[in-house]
């Protein structure tokens, strides 16, 4: 009979907690590191190893069995790996195939950051501009579609104003023939290239990543990217930069096939924000972190209901297992 | 028959049920009056835990099964539409990659909690080896589930553990090809390791329902170790363990909400994010934290057998069967044991030269005078497999191992002490586990494993003779009352 009604008050308290994560604030709390693996850590010695020999003697290397699939690019130089490879799969991580160690990455505070961190809408707009006008000419977002833009607090004539500007190969009609159509919100973003090999063609070779994942497929994503596109300097007296190659500080190898992708000016936001490199990096850096995880705010406010409720359960369990001990021992 | 002596319940469905399948009477008996040791401390609640995360793994992991696509093409995609468009499936997916973790975390503070109150002990052998399978078929499973999301690290992660039983000497490429399904770790690999995911955690549910039945058949161990002599010294498990179990599971839940709610990829490698891609290996290819030491004790062996070593093993594993396995060493042979020291160490200088100091620059005149250096049994590759495989293995026997009376490492202060360093060389082996292999990573790896064998396989069976045995409380309830004083 108590325990039902401990565990009555126990929904009780959920119910309770349900509203409570409205209207939550950005928290200058220092970022959880995500994708922080216990093992992240940065290449030592020779860049693009065969990666099981280096990760375990034991084991064998795929290369050294003579498998020729698994030879991968001796070249540490630049950013991609030899190979067709998927847009995202390529420099699988930029700590990999440079040979030096990038220097620790500048930790930002981020917005996102923490607990009861949130996305500024106006921000994500902008960042979302400095895509479209930017990246877009080279880099993928394709795991994002036109109608996730919801997110962003575009409206629904916005969306699809927004998604027709990009025209769809769609197909095979009733005669057969593939036709291009203006795109509407259930399509997802058009990659620059029809495939790997024309963006390799366009770039002098290298491969730009499709960005839906860059976050969470970098070690401290966000610091990450803010650092990348602001890392751009003349390369160091001594330093020989392959040709075609640019110097970024923070890049694995310091050379980076990437231009300097923002300059001062590059878009002119129409809510008069500054459009200095740091400010655009940052809006960017914020849009692309919304990318790969759409869904960060609505597992936050979960979080907090489903902790709230925890730690009411929990009190009371604590104490009807304190009642239920009482004349033990 | 059970039914005979069978008390009838008054509601009368349960009634019905009951007599014609008495699991009301079973449940009523093993987890309603069940006597348990009144002297639990919240170690004992990991057991219970550990059940949890089995049942929030399969119920995740089926729904999770009903959105994902096991092909190599898809496979990457479909893992991010759950996390991105199925409803709550993002949700899904962290309680599931963040479950492994607890449920490893879970079972770690269980094995634990048996090493130190000697739990593994007479009569509780069969219970714990039940649980070392179900340890095994839980690392079997984890492994096939990393590969499913097919990322960089799924992929290379495969390749590398699969390719560990091309160590076995004449057919171990042929088997690898085998369990690839193809040259290389393909679609083939994904859909049967897909399968075996899948297939997999019923398996421990059985083996899972074989350790609790034979806990309930020789009653749980207690802090003391000391069995209990009469209803002074246990409760019945509901209400009272019931509820103990109900506060710990909600402190455990709150720490895996912690992870699911606000740092669902803390435990993951960004490689985790990269689709799969044959052509590119990455620089660094780990397992998840919980295989780490495993990994380091594989890495740690970077030297071939060679019949030094085999020669001076031997010699030496005479001697330590001798002084520390038996109580008073063999009358017959000990009259050779100078000669098997001499042996040992003969043997065993050039075998630690050849294993530990080829790159010693100042060394290397000397080496290249040992003749036979090339000349070995086991190849590094395959010593490494072997002493992985056994440092699991070996926690199997640890029954035949220990064979002090006493069972709770609370009256054993020299195997606290040992045991409580084990545990330190399997985090330490953690830690270098999750580094490159070099130094001063190989060498610590390689002594911390060292202690892990020697604590097994020399200092357990030493002190199993040596340690001197405490006077023990004469009841469970006597060491309460004392404690409570």
């Amino acid at each position: 009979m108590q325990q039902k009604f401990l565990l009555t008050l126990s929904f009780a308290a959920l119910l309770i907690a349900a509203p409570a994560h409205a209207a939550p604030e950005a928290a200058p709390v220092k970022a959880t590191v995500e994708g922080s693996a216990p093992a992240a850590t940065a290449t030592e010695g020779a860049a693009a190893t065969d990666a099981a020999s280096d990760a375990t003697p034991a084991a064998p290397a795929p290369a050294a069995d003579g498998n020729a699939m698994t030879k991968t690019d001796g070249d540490a130089q630049t950013m991609e790996a030899d190979g067709k490879t998927a847009a995202e799969t390529h420099g699988a991580a930029p700590a990999e195939e440079g040979g030096h160690h990038a220097p620790s990455l500048p930790q930002e505070e981020w917005s996102w950051s923490g607990p009861f961190g949130v996305f500024d809408r106006h921000q994500l707009q902008r960042g979302f501009q400095v895509y479209k006008q930017v990246c877009a000419s080279c880099h993928g977002l394709s795991r994002i579609y036109f109608r996730n833009l919801s997110a962003l607090g575009y409206n629904e004539a916005e969306i699809k104003s927004i998604a027709a500007e990009t025209q769809v190969m769609d197909g095979p009609d009733d005669s057969g023939d593939m036709f291009e159509r203006p795109g509407r919100p259930s399509d997802h973003f058009k990659s620059p290239f029809a495939n790997d090999n024309a963006a390799r063609a366009a770039n002098g070779g290298a491969l730009p990543p499709d960005l839906s994942l860059i976050v969470r497929a970098r070690a401290d994503g966000s610091n990450y990217v803010h650092a990348l596109l602001t890392g751009y300097e003349a390369a160091p007296a001594g330093f020989t930069l392959t040709q075609g190659m640019h110097y970024n500080k923070y890049f694995a190898g310091h050379q980076i096939a990437m231009p300097q992708p923002l300059m001062d000016g590059s878009v002119t936001y129409e809510d008069g924000t500054p459009n200095t490199i740091d400010q655009m990096s940052r809006d960017v850096t914020a849009f692309l972190t919304w990318a790969s995880e759409p869904n960060m705010e609505k597992r936050k406010q979960v979080g907090l209901k489903v902790m709230l409720f925890m730690f009411a359960f929990a009190g009371l369990m604590y104490a009807t297992k304190r009642k239920v001990w009482k004349d033990v021992h | 028959m059970a039914n005979a002596n069978r008390e009838p319940f008054e509601n009368k469905f349960v009634e019905w049920v009951d007599s014609r399948l008495p699991v009301f009477t079973m449940i009523q008996k093993e987890y309603g009056v069940f006597p348990t040791p009144k002297n639990f401390n919240y170690f004992w609640n990991f057991g219970a835990l550990a059940m949890v995360m089995l049942v929030t793994m399969i119920a995740s992991g089926v729904i999770l099964a009903m959105h994902y696509t096991p092909n190599a093409a898809l496979a990457f995609n479909s893992v991010e539409r759950i996390t991105r468009d199925v409803n709550y499936g993002w949700l899904l997916r962290y309680l599931h990659m963040n479950g492994a973790s607890m449920f490893f975390i879970a079972v770690y503070i269980h094995i634990f909690r048996g090493l130190y109150y000697g739990s593994y002990k007479q009569p509780r052998e069969l219970l714990w080896i039940f649980g070392i399978i179900i340890f095994l078929l839980m690392m079997a499973t984890a492994f096939m589930g990393y590969t499913l999301p097919w990322s960089q690290m799924s992929g290379w992660g495969a390749t590398v553990i699969t390719s560990l039983f091309s160590a076995i000497p004449l057919v171990g490429e042929g088997l690898v090809t085998w369990l690839w399904g193809g040259f290389s770790v393909d679609n083939p690999t994904l859909n049967r390791f897909f399968a075996l995911h899948y297939l997999l955690p019923f398996l421990i549910c059985a083996v899972v329902g074989l350790h609790v039945w034979a806990l309930h058949v020789v009653g749980s161990n207690n802090p003391t170790g000391i069995d209990p002599k009469g209803p002074q010294d246990t409760l019945p498990f509901n209400p009272y363990y019931t509820i103990k179990d109900m506060f710990g599971l909600s402190i455990f839940l709150i720490a895996y909400a912690f992870l699911i709610f606000y740092a669902p990829t803390l435990l993951t490698h960004q490689d985790h994010f990269v689709p799969f891609n044959p052509m590119v290996t990455p620089a660094h290819i780990v397992p998840e934290w919980y295989f780490l030491p495993f990994y380091a004790i594989l890495r740690s062996i970077t030297f071939d057998f060679t019949i030094y070593l085999i020669v001076a093993g031997a010699a030496g594993a005479v001697l330590i069967y001798n002084y520390c396995w038996r109580k008073t060493p063999c009358e017959k042979t000990k009259p050779f044991f100078p000669a098997l020291i001499a042996v040992a160490v003969i043997f065993g200088i050039p075998a630690v030269l050849l294993a530990f100091f080829k790159d010693v620059e100042a060394l290397k005149g000397i080496i290249g005078m040992i003749p036979f250096a090339g000349v070995h049994l086991i190849e590094a590759k395959l010593g490494g497999v072997l002493a992985m495989f056994g440092s699991i293995l070996l926690l199997a026997v640890l029954p035949w191992l220990d064979r002090h009376p006493v069972r709770s490492g609370r009256y054993r202060p020299w195997y606290r002490v040992a045991l409580i360093a084990f545990v330190a060389s399997a985090v330490l082996l953690g830690y270098i586990g999750a580094k490159p292999a070099e130094q001063p990573f190989i060498t610590i790896g390689q002594l911390a494993t060292l202690y892990y064998f020697g604590f097994l396989l020399v200092i357990v069976p030493w002190l199993s003779h040596n340690e001197p045995v405490a006077v023990l409380p004469n009841s469970i309830h006597e060491a309460v009352l004392a404690e409570k004083k």
